[in-house]
Protein backbone atom coordinates (compact mmCIF):
# COMPACT_ATOMS: atom_id res chain seq x y z
CA UNK A 1 0.00 0.00 0.00
CA UNK A 2 1.57 3.55 -1.08
CA UNK A 3 -0.10 6.80 0.16
CA UNK A 4 0.26 9.66 -1.97
CA UNK A 5 -0.01 12.81 -0.41
CA UNK A 6 -2.00 15.68 -2.73
CA UNK A 7 -3.00 17.90 0.13
CA UNK A 8 -4.62 20.29 -2.30
CA UNK A 9 -7.95 22.27 -2.72
CA UNK A 10 -10.35 20.17 -5.13
CA UNK A 11 -11.68 23.34 -6.83
CA UNK A 12 -7.79 23.91 -7.37
CA UNK A 13 -8.71 24.83 -10.95
CA UNK A 14 -11.51 27.54 -10.24
CA UNK A 15 -9.46 29.06 -7.49
CA UNK A 16 -6.51 29.82 -9.94
CA UNK A 17 -9.00 31.41 -12.16
CA UNK A 18 -10.20 33.44 -9.42
CA UNK A 19 -7.41 34.61 -8.50
CA UNK A 20 -6.30 35.76 -11.74
CA UNK A 21 -9.18 37.61 -11.85
CA UNK A 22 -8.36 39.01 -8.75
CA UNK A 23 -5.04 40.43 -10.38
CA UNK A 24 -6.78 41.84 -13.26
CA UNK A 25 -9.56 43.37 -11.07
CA UNK A 26 -7.22 44.83 -8.80
CA UNK A 27 -4.78 46.18 -12.03
CA UNK A 28 -7.69 48.02 -13.37
CA UNK A 29 -8.92 49.41 -10.06
CA UNK A 30 -12.17 47.23 -10.16
CA UNK A 31 -14.30 46.85 -7.26
CA UNK A 32 -15.78 43.28 -7.72
CA UNK A 33 -18.88 42.33 -5.48
CA UNK A 34 -20.67 39.01 -5.79
CA UNK A 35 -24.27 39.59 -4.67
CA UNK A 36 -25.71 36.38 -3.18
CA UNK A 37 -29.10 35.00 -1.72
CA UNK A 38 -31.94 32.08 -2.20
CA UNK A 39 -33.80 32.58 -5.13
CA UNK A 40 -36.56 35.86 -4.66
CA UNK A 41 -34.51 37.46 -1.80
CA UNK A 42 -34.00 40.67 -3.83
CA UNK A 43 -30.65 40.53 -5.62
CA UNK A 44 -32.14 42.03 -8.77
CA UNK A 45 -34.15 44.52 -7.34
CA UNK A 46 -31.27 45.81 -4.90
CA UNK A 47 -29.08 46.14 -7.83
CA UNK A 48 -32.12 48.06 -9.96
CA UNK A 49 -32.04 50.63 -6.89
CA UNK A 50 -28.67 50.72 -6.92
CA UNK A 51 -28.27 51.36 -10.11
CA UNK A 52 -30.91 54.35 -10.67
CA UNK A 53 -29.52 56.38 -8.89
CA UNK A 54 -25.86 56.26 -10.03
CA UNK A 55 -24.78 58.94 -12.28
CA UNK A 56 -24.51 57.96 -15.71
CA UNK A 57 -20.79 58.94 -15.89
CA UNK A 58 -19.98 55.88 -12.96
CA UNK A 59 -18.09 53.31 -14.70
CA UNK A 60 -20.34 50.36 -13.23
CA UNK A 61 -21.46 47.08 -14.81
CA UNK A 62 -23.22 44.31 -13.78
CA UNK A 63 -23.19 40.48 -14.75
CA UNK A 64 -25.67 38.66 -13.77
CA UNK A 65 -26.29 34.84 -13.80
CA UNK A 66 -29.28 32.41 -13.50
CA UNK A 67 -30.21 29.07 -15.05
CA UNK A 68 -32.62 30.13 -17.52
CA UNK A 69 -33.90 33.02 -19.02
CA UNK A 70 -32.00 37.09 -19.40
CA UNK A 71 -35.20 38.11 -17.64
CA UNK A 72 -32.55 40.09 -15.07
CA UNK A 73 -30.49 41.37 -17.25
CA UNK A 74 -33.33 42.95 -19.41
CA UNK A 75 -34.56 44.38 -16.20
CA UNK A 76 -31.21 45.82 -15.52
CA UNK A 77 -30.25 46.98 -18.66
CA UNK A 78 -33.35 49.69 -18.67
CA UNK A 79 -30.71 52.03 -16.59
CA UNK A 80 -28.14 52.74 -19.74
CA UNK A 81 -24.82 50.37 -17.72
CA UNK A 82 -23.12 47.82 -19.50
CA UNK A 83 -24.97 44.28 -18.40
CA UNK A 84 -25.23 40.92 -19.39
CA UNK A 85 -26.13 37.45 -18.68
CA UNK A 86 -24.78 34.58 -17.94
CA UNK A 87 -27.13 31.59 -18.37
CA UNK A 88 -25.61 28.76 -16.57
CA UNK A 89 -28.22 26.24 -18.45
CA UNK A 90 -29.04 23.85 -15.18
CA UNK A 91 -25.69 25.00 -13.19
CA UNK A 92 -26.68 26.19 -9.61
CA UNK A 93 -23.88 28.48 -9.30
CA UNK A 94 -21.45 30.74 -11.08
CA UNK A 95 -17.72 29.46 -11.19
CA UNK A 96 -14.88 31.49 -12.08
CA UNK A 97 -14.28 30.33 -15.73
CA UNK A 98 -17.93 31.53 -16.67
CA UNK A 99 -16.87 35.10 -15.33
CA UNK A 100 -13.83 34.65 -16.71
CA UNK A 101 -15.91 33.91 -20.33
CA UNK A 102 -18.35 36.90 -19.22
CA UNK A 103 -15.49 39.63 -19.56
CA UNK A 104 -13.72 37.93 -22.46
CA UNK A 105 -14.54 41.11 -24.33
CA UNK A 106 -15.07 43.74 -22.30
CA UNK A 107 -12.68 46.56 -21.67
CA UNK A 108 -11.74 46.09 -17.85
CA UNK A 109 -10.24 49.68 -18.14
CA UNK A 110 -13.70 51.09 -18.46
CA UNK A 111 -14.82 49.92 -15.22
CA UNK A 112 -14.22 50.60 -11.53
CA UNK A 113 -16.77 49.03 -10.35
CA UNK A 114 -18.99 45.33 -10.98
CA UNK A 115 -21.61 43.79 -9.63
CA UNK A 116 -22.08 39.77 -10.04
CA UNK A 117 -25.40 38.65 -9.35
CA UNK A 118 -24.62 35.10 -8.39
CA UNK A 119 -27.27 32.26 -9.26
CA UNK A 120 -30.21 32.43 -6.51
CA UNK A 121 -28.98 29.52 -4.01
CA UNK A 122 -27.59 29.57 -0.50
CA UNK A 123 -25.36 26.50 -0.78
CA UNK A 124 -23.46 26.22 -4.06
CA UNK A 125 -22.07 29.77 -4.51
CA UNK A 126 -20.44 29.98 -1.70
CA UNK A 127 -18.19 26.80 -2.57
CA UNK A 128 -16.49 28.86 -5.95
CA UNK A 129 -14.25 32.02 -5.64
CA UNK A 130 -14.99 34.28 -8.42
CA UNK A 131 -12.12 36.69 -7.71
CA UNK A 132 -14.45 39.13 -6.15
CA UNK A 133 -13.03 41.34 -3.34
CA UNK A 134 -16.54 40.78 -1.17
CA UNK A 135 -19.32 38.51 -0.74
CA UNK A 136 -22.91 40.24 -0.29
CA UNK A 137 -25.42 38.07 1.21
CA UNK A 138 -29.06 39.76 0.71
CA UNK A 139 -31.32 37.93 2.99
CA UNK A 140 -35.13 38.59 2.41
CA UNK A 141 -37.67 38.70 5.58
CA UNK A 142 -40.32 36.72 4.36
CA UNK A 143 -37.59 33.97 4.84
CA UNK A 144 -37.28 33.85 8.46
CA UNK A 145 -34.55 34.49 10.88
CA UNK A 146 -33.04 31.39 10.91
CA UNK A 147 -31.11 31.53 7.67
CA UNK A 148 -28.06 32.09 8.58
CA UNK A 149 -27.86 28.79 10.73
CA UNK A 150 -29.15 26.67 7.85
CA UNK A 151 -26.63 28.48 5.89
CA UNK A 152 -23.76 29.23 7.86
CA UNK A 153 -21.31 28.79 4.90
CA UNK A 154 -22.76 31.49 3.00
CA UNK A 155 -22.95 33.65 5.82
CA UNK A 156 -19.30 32.91 7.07
CA UNK A 157 -18.58 34.01 3.82
CA UNK A 158 -19.86 37.33 3.18
CA UNK A 159 -19.19 40.55 4.59
CA UNK A 160 -22.08 42.48 4.61
CA UNK A 161 -25.47 40.88 5.16
CA UNK A 162 -28.34 43.14 3.16
CA UNK A 163 -31.79 42.42 5.41
CA UNK A 164 -33.96 43.06 2.63
CA UNK A 165 -38.01 43.91 2.41
CA UNK A 166 -38.54 45.11 5.97
CA UNK A 167 -41.39 46.90 4.85
CA UNK A 168 -42.82 43.20 4.77
CA UNK A 169 -42.12 43.20 8.84
CA UNK A 170 -45.61 44.23 9.62
CA UNK A 171 -47.02 40.79 8.09
CA UNK A 172 -44.63 38.17 8.25
CA UNK A 173 -43.45 36.44 11.98
CA UNK A 174 -39.59 37.69 11.33
CA UNK A 175 -37.50 38.11 14.56
CA UNK A 176 -35.70 41.21 13.07
CA UNK A 177 -33.40 40.76 16.85
CA UNK A 178 -33.34 37.13 16.42
CA UNK A 179 -32.03 37.06 12.57
CA UNK A 180 -29.07 39.39 13.58
CA UNK A 181 -28.23 37.47 16.83
CA UNK A 182 -27.89 34.60 14.18
CA UNK A 183 -25.91 36.33 11.92
CA UNK A 184 -23.50 37.32 14.61
CA UNK A 185 -23.24 33.96 15.85
CA UNK A 186 -22.18 32.32 12.49
CA UNK A 187 -20.00 35.48 11.40
CA UNK A 188 -19.02 37.72 14.48
CA UNK A 189 -18.77 40.98 13.22
CA UNK A 190 -20.61 40.62 9.90
CA UNK A 191 -21.96 43.96 9.10
CA UNK A 192 -25.86 44.08 8.37
CA UNK A 193 -27.71 46.77 6.64
CA UNK A 194 -31.61 46.77 6.90
CA UNK A 195 -33.50 47.94 3.37
CA UNK A 196 -36.36 48.05 1.69
CA UNK A 197 -36.48 48.06 -2.30
CA UNK A 198 -39.66 49.21 -1.90
CA UNK A 199 -40.11 52.06 0.07
CA UNK A 200 -36.54 53.01 -0.31
CA UNK A 201 -36.02 52.75 3.15
CA UNK A 202 -31.96 51.53 4.20
CA UNK A 203 -30.83 52.62 0.34
CA UNK A 204 -29.10 55.33 1.56
CA UNK A 205 -27.26 53.47 4.24
CA UNK A 206 -26.13 50.87 1.62
CA UNK A 207 -24.80 53.76 -0.84
CA UNK A 208 -22.71 55.10 1.88
CA UNK A 209 -21.50 51.44 2.74
CA UNK A 210 -20.62 51.09 -1.11
CA UNK A 211 -19.39 54.77 -1.61
CA UNK A 212 -16.67 53.76 1.77
CA UNK A 213 -15.80 50.33 0.51
CA UNK A 214 -14.84 52.03 -3.30
CA UNK A 215 -13.34 54.30 -1.42
CA UNK A 216 -11.10 52.23 0.73
CA UNK A 217 -10.45 49.84 -2.19
CA UNK A 218 -8.68 52.95 -4.02
CA UNK A 219 -6.96 53.34 -0.79
CA UNK A 220 -5.66 50.08 -0.89
CA UNK A 221 -4.57 50.00 -4.17
CA UNK A 222 -2.89 53.54 -3.70
CA UNK A 223 -1.10 51.89 -0.53
CA UNK A 224 -0.02 48.71 -2.45
CA UNK B 1 -26.36 20.13 -5.71
CA UNK B 2 -22.81 21.01 -6.54
CA UNK B 3 -21.79 18.04 -4.86
CA UNK B 4 -21.65 16.01 -8.71
CA UNK B 5 -19.50 18.96 -9.86
CA UNK B 6 -16.95 18.74 -6.77
CA UNK B 7 -16.99 14.86 -7.21
CA UNK B 8 -16.12 15.24 -10.86
CA UNK B 9 -12.77 17.26 -9.45
CA UNK B 10 -12.09 14.98 -7.16
CA UNK B 11 -11.34 11.89 -9.92
CA UNK B 12 -10.34 14.49 -12.06
CA UNK B 13 -7.48 15.09 -9.66
CA UNK B 14 -6.92 11.50 -8.74
CA UNK B 15 -7.37 10.09 -12.68
CA UNK B 16 -4.41 12.46 -13.42
CA UNK B 17 -2.34 11.48 -10.41
CA UNK B 18 -2.70 7.79 -11.28
CA UNK B 19 -1.81 8.22 -14.57
CA UNK B 20 1.53 9.53 -13.40
CA UNK B 21 2.13 6.24 -11.78
CA UNK B 22 0.63 3.77 -14.14
CA UNK B 23 2.29 0.71 -12.30
CA UNK B 24 0.07 0.75 -9.57
CA UNK B 25 -3.72 0.84 -9.75
CA UNK B 26 -5.74 3.49 -7.33
CA UNK B 27 -7.38 1.87 -4.60
CA UNK B 28 -8.75 4.99 -2.31
CA UNK B 29 -9.07 9.08 -2.74
CA UNK B 30 -9.51 10.42 0.71
CA UNK B 31 -10.75 14.09 0.55
CA UNK B 32 -10.95 16.53 3.63
CA UNK B 33 -14.73 18.41 4.04
CA UNK B 34 -15.03 21.25 6.99
CA UNK B 35 -18.19 21.75 8.73
CA UNK B 36 -18.41 25.00 7.18
CA UNK B 37 -17.68 23.73 3.51
CA UNK B 38 -20.94 23.67 2.44
CA UNK B 39 -20.75 20.16 1.15
CA UNK B 40 -23.31 17.61 2.23
CA UNK B 41 -20.82 13.93 2.63
CA UNK B 42 -23.52 12.07 2.19
CA UNK B 43 -24.27 13.83 -1.24
CA UNK B 44 -20.51 13.69 -2.15
CA UNK B 45 -20.42 10.18 -1.67
CA UNK B 46 -23.23 9.01 -3.54
CA UNK B 47 -22.17 11.50 -6.73
CA UNK B 48 -18.89 9.86 -6.70
CA UNK B 49 -20.06 6.30 -6.63
CA UNK B 50 -22.38 7.20 -9.58
CA UNK B 51 -19.31 8.48 -11.23
CA UNK B 52 -17.41 5.81 -10.77
CA UNK B 53 -19.57 2.47 -11.66
CA UNK B 54 -18.29 0.93 -14.64
CA UNK B 55 -15.71 2.88 -15.12
CA UNK B 56 -12.10 1.88 -15.10
CA UNK B 57 -11.26 3.26 -11.90
CA UNK B 58 -13.85 0.95 -9.97
CA UNK B 59 -13.43 -0.28 -7.07
CA UNK B 60 -12.04 3.19 -5.79
CA UNK B 61 -13.29 4.27 -2.85
CA UNK B 62 -14.24 7.67 -1.30
CA UNK B 63 -12.81 8.65 2.08
CA UNK B 64 -14.14 11.76 3.92
CA UNK B 65 -12.36 13.48 6.89
CA UNK B 66 -14.64 15.41 8.43
CA UNK B 67 -12.89 18.59 10.03
CA UNK B 68 -14.84 20.70 12.51
CA UNK B 69 -14.91 24.30 12.96
CA UNK B 70 -12.53 25.86 15.54
CA UNK B 71 -12.12 29.25 16.55
CA UNK B 72 -10.42 31.53 19.31
CA UNK B 73 -11.26 33.56 21.94
CA UNK B 74 -9.60 37.24 21.16
CA UNK B 75 -9.88 37.74 25.38
CA UNK B 76 -9.44 34.53 27.15
CA UNK B 77 -7.25 32.88 24.48
CA UNK B 78 -9.92 30.00 24.74
CA UNK B 79 -9.42 27.78 21.32
CA UNK B 80 -12.73 25.74 20.78
CA UNK B 81 -14.99 23.48 18.38
CA UNK B 82 -17.91 25.23 17.01
CA UNK B 83 -20.97 23.34 17.98
CA UNK B 84 -23.99 24.30 16.00
CA UNK B 85 -22.82 27.20 14.80
CA UNK B 86 -22.98 29.10 17.77
CA UNK B 87 -19.10 30.88 17.75
CA UNK B 88 -19.59 32.35 21.05
CA UNK B 89 -16.49 31.17 23.58
CA UNK B 90 -17.93 28.59 26.27
CA UNK B 91 -14.84 29.50 28.84
CA UNK B 92 -15.70 33.80 28.80
CA UNK B 93 -19.14 34.63 26.52
CA UNK B 94 -17.19 36.46 23.93
CA UNK B 95 -18.92 36.57 21.03
CA UNK B 96 -16.33 37.94 18.61
CA UNK B 97 -14.38 35.10 18.38
CA UNK B 98 -11.81 34.36 15.07
CA UNK B 99 -12.32 31.79 12.61
CA UNK B 100 -9.83 29.48 12.83
CA UNK B 101 -10.51 26.55 10.23
CA UNK B 102 -13.29 24.40 9.23
CA UNK B 103 -14.26 25.51 5.03
CA UNK B 104 -11.64 22.89 4.00
CA UNK B 105 -12.26 21.23 0.90
CA UNK B 106 -8.79 19.32 0.19
CA UNK B 107 -7.71 16.47 -1.59
CA UNK B 108 -5.40 14.88 1.20
CA UNK B 109 -4.30 12.04 0.07
CA UNK B 110 -4.73 8.56 -2.28
CA UNK B 111 -3.76 5.30 -1.51
CA UNK B 112 -2.44 3.12 -4.17
CA UNK B 113 -1.03 -0.49 -4.61
CA UNK B 114 1.28 -2.58 -6.60
CA UNK B 115 -0.30 -3.87 -9.73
Amino acid sequence: MNRVPLERKVLSENDRIAAELRNRFAEHNILCLNLVSSPGAGKTALLERTLEVFPRDQHVAVLTGDIQTDNDAVRLARFGFPVRQITTGGTCHLDARMIEKALSDWRLEDFDLLFIENVGNLVCPASYDLGEAAKIVVLSVAEGEEKPLKYPAMFHRSELLILNKIDLLPYVPFNLARAHQNAQMVHPGIETIEVSCVTGEGLPEWQRWLENRREASRGSLVES
Amino acid sequence: MHELGIANSVLDAARAEAQLRPSMRLTKIVVRVGDLAGIDPDALSFCFEALVKETDLEPVVLEIERRAQRHRCPRCGNEFVVINYDTTCRACGETMTTFLCGNELELAYLEMEDL
